[in-house]
Formats: structure tokens, C-alpha cells, sequence
């Protein structure tokens, strides 16, 4: 399973950087979403520093959600499915592999919005990097609820207005646990409490991947 | 190597095929022909544990339809008219991922890719080649497989007289190496040399069957 996660990662971490979507497309939205979240607040930078850490996750969702489409598209071709099909590779590792790689491109793009918070939104630096644990983790359980949903939403062949609908529930919990924590990071509060949801979530997210992508993948 | 019986097989209720029966030896070349919508592409894709079976039984490469369609897929090789790999990844890196997945030592991908002429392809990206070339990318990456059952849909639609040729006598090769290949095509093959068996379908039922 875990050489078949590792293949499946590098496969999948690889194509990202040949097509450079995530480069040239996802990253300049997230950073033109965030940029617009300040300007929409205004100058006054209390107010930017309150709400840093909700409007970072909610330009993380809308990257994620590309993210996540992405991820299942390049899969998506019949012929492309057919062929890999054929291969007999472990479901359990294939949702690993493509969850790991999902969870690496978010860390990228959170690492640059999380900068990015600090210029535009005025978030404490230091508040924010001792936020960077509870991202860490937040993202990658967005990455193995976003794996599972994305195969959920028909796999890259089902329409993509879909998966933000069935994703939205599984997501939010994991979104208000990262504010609070990052919040808590920046203001002060129960910061380990919340990571540690998250951190619930990541474990929970991946056993049900491991267990259920293969029938998803089937149906 | 295939036996089918009455095999069905319904996708949101309307039926692909509709009571196919069907017997395929080991080792033997063997052409389905038919209309489009016919089912030609459905019983290559039973075949290959693709599609599941509805009603009716069958036995494909000693494993039985109903039972581990993951384990038929591993004996069965699969290539489709649309293109079968990672546009993104280039020839020698979807040959490489193909030989990790299977556990089958690397070395022999330029061997492989060789052997179809696409040498001095090997890093350009999938997407870049043209028609025929990514038809001969997908039988490299059978070849790297060395599948028992070869499931060939529509493979010479885009191809060239030579590309046709090449695929006649690759065919053959296979063949005689001891592999059961299954072709789908609108037309017999040209090349009388392979002899193959002709399955005609039409409604997803066989209405002719000539050796």
C-alpha cells in the first residue's frame, strides 16, 4: 500500500509540475482572492487581523477545490481510467498517494498565502508561524477529505459544480477548527484543542479513504 | 480462456449487451466487428472486468465475472481508441510508472519503446505525439505488461498504412507468443496473413461468428 501511495504521489506530484497549473493558475487566484479580502475590509488593520485567519481558509477552500478537481481529472480520461485499472494498483494506496500529493500542492499554496496574510492582512508574524502546526495538519485533512470527495463526485467525469456541494458539510468542520486554531495562534486561546480536532479529522478522513476508495472508484 | 453465457449487461437500465454467447480459445487472434453502438466496446470491456455482468455467467482467464474483477483486470491488458496514458508525463515516464505499478523492473522501457519505434520519443509528452504514435505508446505499455488477454478497442481508427502494418505484424508477434488478443473494428483486417476468428455484433447480441 505504501509503495503504491508513494508511486501514485510522485505520478500525480510530477504531472503537476510538467502542466504547472498549480504554478500558473491556482496560486495567482489564491493571491488575487486574498488581495481582494483586504481590500474588501478596508485600511484599518485590527479589523484585518481579526479576520486574517477565516478569510486564509476560505481562500484556502476555493483552492482546494480546484486543487482537489485537478487531482481527480487527471485520472478522468476513460481510456486513461481503463489502463490504470488494469494495473491492479491497491485502491487504499491510490487514495494515499493521491492524497499526499494533494495535501504537498496545499501546503505549497498555504505556505505562500499564509505570506501572504502577514503583507495583506496584517496577521502577527510570529502569531502566524506558531500557527503553521494546526495548518499543517488542517490541509492535510482537507486533502484526504478532498480525495475522497473528489473520487465521491464522480472521479474527474462527474460534473465538477458537484463536488463543493458534497464537500461543503465534510469541509466545514475542518475549516472552523483551523480559524479557531490559527486564531487562538494569533490572539491567544485553546490553540491545541482545535489542532487536535483537526488532527482527529486527518486520522478519521484517511481510514475512511482506505477503506472506501475502492468501492468509489468501482461505482 | 473466454466462455460467455446469455451475458447481459445493462448500464442505467438499457442494455449494452443483450445475451451474448461466446467461446474464445487460448493463443488465438480474434476480431469483433459491428455497427457503431453495436457493443462492440461493452464486450471488450466485460471482458476486461470493466463493466460489470448483469445477468448470464462467464469466465474470462479463469476468473469468473462475478467474482474479483480486480483480479481479471491484472491478467488483462487494455487499449482504447482515446488514449491510455498520462497526457502530461512523457512516454518513457508513463512506461516507468506502468513497470513501478506492476513491480517489473525498468530496464526494459527503451527496450519497449524501441520495439514500437518511438526511440526517439521517449521524452516527449503524451499529449505532444501524434495519432499513431500514441496508438504504438499504448501497445508499449502492453508489451511492458505481457498481459494474457489483449483488448484492443478500435486501434486502427487515425492509423496510417504503415501504422496499420506495424500493428498487423505486432499483432502476430503477440500471438505467437502465446497471448489471446481480442480487436475491436469496424472493418475486418486487412492483413489475410493473421487469419483471424470474426465476431460480428449487432444489438448486443452475436449474430455471426466465422472463423
Amino acid at each position: 500500500m505504501i509503495r503504491v501511495a508513494l508511486l501514485v504521489a510522485a505520478k500525480d506530484l510530477r504531472i503537476e509540475r510538467r502542466s504547472r497549473v498549480l504554478l500558473w493558475q491556482v496560486l495567482p487566484f489564491g493571491v488575487m482572492a486574498l488581495v481582494l479580502s483586504g481590500l474588501a475590509l478596508g485600511p484599518t488593520h485590527a479589523g484585518h487581523s481579526s479576520a486574517g485567519p477565516g478569510l486564509f481558509y476560505l481562500v484556502m477552500l476555493l483552492v482546494a477545490l480546484l486543487m482537489i478537481n485537478r487531482s481527480q481529472v487527471i485520472e478522468g480520461s476513460p481510456g486513461t481510467r481503463a489502463s490504470v485499472a488494469t494495473l491492479g494498483l491497491d485502491p487504499a494506496g491510490v487514495f494515499l498517494g493521491k492524497a499526499l500529493a494533494l495535501a504537498v500542492e496545499l501546503w505549497l499554496t498555504g505556505l505562500v498565502l499564509l505570506g501572504g496574510s502577514v503583507l495583506v492582512l496584517h496577521t502577527a508574524l510570529v502569531g502566524t508561524l506558531s500557527a503553521l502546526p494546526s495548518v499543517v495538519v488542517t490541509l492535510a485533512a482537507l486533502a484526504g477529505a478532498g480525495t475522497l470527495y473528489g473520487a465521491l463526485s464522480g472521479g474527474g467525469q462527474g460534473p465538477a459544480t458537484l463536488l463543493p456541494v458534497l464537500a461543503l458539510p465534510a469541509f466545514a468542520p475542518l475549516l472552523i477548527a483551523g480559524e479557531r486554531s490559527f486564531s487562538a495562534a494569533l490572539h491567544g486561546g485553546a490553540l491545541w484543542q482545535w489542532w487536535l480536532i483537526s488532527l482527529v479529522a486527518l486520522v478519521a478522513y484517511l481510514g475512511v479513504g482506505i477503506l472506501l476508495y475502492g468501492v468509489l472508484e468501482e461505482s | 480462456m473466454v466462455a460467455l453465457r446469455d451475458a447481459v449487461v445493462l448500464v442505467g437500465g438499457f442494455p449494452l449487451l443483450s445475451g451474448v454467447n461466446l467461446e474464445l480459445s487460448p493463443r488465438s487472434l480474434n476480431v469483433v466487428t459491428g455497427a457503431n453502438g453495436a457493443g462492440k466496446t461493452s464486450l471488450l470491456r466485460l471482458l476486461g472486468g470493466l463493466v460489470t455482468l448483469t445477468s448470464g455467467t462467464g469466465v474470462v482467464s479463469g476468473v469468473d465475472l462475478r467474482g474479483d474483477l480486480r483480479e481479471l483486470r491484472r491478467r488483462v491488458g487494455w487499449l482504447g481508441h482515446e488514449g491510455s496514458f498520462y497526457d502530461d508525463l512523457s512516454a518513457s515516464e508513463n512506461l516507468v510508472f506502468a513497470a513501478k505499478a506492476l513491480a517489473r523492473p525498468t530496464a526494459d522501457v527503451p527496450s519497449v519503446l524501441e520495439r514500437v519505434g518511438l526511440s526517439a520519443r521517449t521524452s516527449t509528452p503524451a499529449r505532444q505525439l501524434s495519432a499513431g504514435q500514441r496508438r504504438r505508446l499504448g501497445l508499449a505499455w502492453l508489451l511492458l505488461r505481457r498481459p494474457e488477454l489483449w483488448l484492443l478497442d478500435e486501434p486502427y481508427a487515425s492509423l496510417d498504412d504503415d501504422g496499420r502494418t506495424f500493428f498487423d505484424q505486432l499483432i502476430g508477434d503477440v500471438v505467437a507468443d502465446g497471448a489471446t488478443v481480442v480487436v475491436s473494428a469496424h472493418d475486418p483486417l486487412r492483413s489475410s496473413a493473421l487469419a483471424p476468428r470474426t465476431i460480428t455484433l449487432a444489438g448486443g447480441l452475436v449474430v455471426s461468428d466465422r472463423s
